[in-house]
């Protein structure tokens, strides 16, 4: 395997751990409550910023940073359920559709006006910038942190989903909400349950956004919430494990689109992005592990 | 004479004198800034009213406006453009496109019909599949056009944008268009076809075992309103003699998803009336925003101000209807 080769895959699955991260929000949602939720990708702006502002201060330590974030990913899940998921449950979907689009706009201009659209600067500590060779590439380390904490954080929503009681409070809802209200779930719960854990694992994807990129603005969540949906499609939606296979390939598939083409295919990178999302709907809408829907009366 | 139930009443046709005397007015005694305005709040009318037929009766949850608009308008503009820049502006344009200096009125037509194309590829992959594909999708191909406008350089002069576009709509053909797109939508909802599609936004599956073939309606929605906001694209590259690739982007597609929902979804007269609300209050906030440097106030507020629309009376302000005054007129003995 040349360099190059394993110096594109390595960024390739970097970028795609991003994607899963966020993808695995939309998901878990979506299969619960049916429910797209175009907030979903500022919740990346929220952690970055909130990461920003924490190393600011000076005093907190790294690892307490990126466990504050988790929980104002948690708790902005729960507000965007709240105000704009819940009131609206019985509604026909558009309505929540709108509803989420509408608290996105609101996230990403209180962003603008509170903090400006100035990008602003984003460093991580020395060591996380310092490169490590792996075979005969080399990386930035931060990308080995990306890759290894992603894959962390999905064993444990794996172990989580598998075997506690909320986890298989979640399954059931995402199964048949009817039959599992009947058996005494929860339902108000587990679905806060899910945006929270779903919502934490986006904020902690804007932490390693920021770090990974080196600048962050107001209005960064946007385009790889977006993309984060396109993974989940391709795994197919409602899936978790979709959606990390959906994240990787999407990573892989870009950075190999940028980094294999000749140089003018470029510009073009988002482009392709959303034409491969077209073509994966033509070609197999339910995605590599999705099932298909059902027509519900 | 199966038509003639479906005429607007005669208040209606009340209401469109009264238009043509606005506009007539602000022509001959406002200045440049007033018509320019009325012209754009009159097309915000159109492409709200259009977007009520895809989202508002067919029940679809279509973003795309903004992406048609941009690809009619850089069409209409590419072939409007006066010949002897378009070499120094467009090199790489072929030959026959080089030398074309086509009208507004064809150009328009062109531009509609490109974007209504670009809406028939969208709609065959995706309005087979549940609804909220359709809005990723066609936010994705908001994103999809300004990326490849951006780098078609050579035809579009990429992110700097066309200028010099000449000016060719006026405050009359802003008018005549939008009457014309609130007509047709009135007829399509007051017809068999609107009832199919409201009847579909209701209960899918009801609808269809009712004979009503869902796909083929839903991308019949879809391209009409794409066709219609290429050509409300087209008709303001002309007026304002200037497009970029992001000039309409995703806070447009929110703003008009806004009006058709506070308006009431499928009420023509309500999405009508909200954007004229809209786009006035979106543009006496501009000088407050600019004193006040708080950029996005109004999106902020306009976005509260939807949420607790949803939350308190979702059916928006006319739910489905028009106003009494505006009802059909049934004719005695025609009609049911």
């Amino acid at each position: 395997m040349s360099a190059y080769f394993l110096q594109q895959l390595l960024n390739g699955l970097m970028l795609g751990s991003l994607y899963a991260l966020i993808a695995i929000g939309f998901s878990m949602i979506y299969g619960i409550v049916r429910l797209i939720n175009f907030a979903h990708g500022d919740l990346l702006m929220v952690g970055a910023f909130t990461t920003l502002g924490l190393a600011a201060t000076g005093l907190v330590p790294w690892w307490a940073i990126a466990f504050l974030v988790l929980i104002t990913g948690a708790l902005s899940g729960i507000a965007i359920e709240r105000v704009a998921i819940r009131p609206m449950r019985g509604a026909p979907q558009v309505t929540g559709f709108i509803a989420t689009l509408a608290v996105s706009v609101v996230i990403e201009n209180g962003g603008l006006i509170l903090l400006s659209g100035q990008p602003r600067t984003f460093l991580f500590p020395e060591i996380m910038r310092s490169r490590v060779t792996v075979g005969p590439a080399s990386v930035a380390a931060v990308d080995l942190v990306i890759i290894g904490s992603t894959l962390l954080l999905c064993v444990l929503l794996l172990l989580f989903v598998r075997g506690t009681r909320l986890g298989r409070a979640m399954r059931a809802l995402a199964d048949n909400l009817l039959a599992a209200r009947l058996m005494g779930i929860d339902v108000d719960r587990t679905i806060m349950a899910a945006f929270a854990i779903g919502s934490a694992f986006a904020a902690f994807a804007g932490l390693l956004w920021g770090g990974r990129f080196g600048q962050i603005d107001p209005l960064i969540g946007f385009a790889p919430g977006l993309k984060a949906f396109v993974a989940c499609v391709i795994g197919g939606v409602g899936s978790i494990g979709g959606a990390v296979l959906g994240g990787y390939l999407l990573g892989l598939a870009e950075v190999m689109f940028v980094g294999m083409l000749p140089p003018v295919y470029s510009g073009y990178r988002d482009a392709f992005v959303f034409a491969t999302l077209i073509l994966v709907l033509l070609l197999m809408p339910n995605g590599l592990l999705g099932r298909p829907e059902e027509d519900r009366a | 004479m199966s038509t003639l139930p479906f005429l607007p009443g005669p208040r209606a046709a009340l209401l469109v004198v009264a238009a043509v005397a606005v506009v007539a007015f602000a022509d001959l005694h406002l200045s440049a800034y007033a018509v320019t305005l009325l012209s754009l709040v009159l097309l915000n009318v159109a492409l709200a009213v259009s977007l009520q037929l895809t989202n508002g009766l067919t029940g679809l949850f279509s973003l795309g406006h903004p992406a048609f608009m941009t690809v009619g308008g850089y069409v209409a503009a590419i072939l409007t453009y006066p010949v002897r820049r378009k070499g120094f502006m467009m090199p790489d344009l072929p030959g026959w496109l080089a030398t074309a200096q086509w009208d507004l009125i064809p150009a328009t037509l062109a531009g509609a019909t490109v974007a209504a194309l670009l809406a028939v590829i969208v709609g065959v992959a995706v309005l087979r599949l549940k609804g909220h594909y359709l809005a990723v999708a066609t936010l994705g191909l908001i994103v999809i056009v300004r990326v490849v406008i951006n780098n078609l350089d050579g035809y579009t002069r990429g992110g700097l944008g066309l200028s010099g576009v000449p000016r060719l709509t006026g405050p009359w053909e802003v008018l005549i268009f939008t009457l014309l797109t609130v007509g047709l939508v009135w007829r399509i909802k007051h017809a068999s076809l609107g009832r199919a599609m409201m009847a579909m936004r209701e209960n899918e599956l009801a609808a269809r075992c009712m004979g009503i073939d869902a796909f083929a309606l839903k991308l019949l929605a879809f391209v009409l309103g794409a066709f219609l906001a290429g050509a409300a694209g087209a008709l303001t590259v002309h007026l304002v003699s200037v497009i970029t690739p992001g000039a309409y982007g995703i806070p447009l597609a929110f703003s008009l998803v806004v009006m058709v929902v506070v308006g009431g979804s499928g009420s023509i007269t309500g999405a009508a009336l909200a954007a004229v609300a809209i786009s006035l209050l979106a543009e006496f906030a501009r000088p407050l925003e600019e004193g006040l440097e708080l950029y996005g106030l109004s999106q902020v507020l306009v976005a509260l101000g939807l949420i607790l629309v949803l939350r308190l009376r979702p059916t928006g302000l006319f739910g489905s209807r028009e106003p009494a005054a505006f009802r059909p007129v049934r004719v005695p003995g025609v009609g049911r």
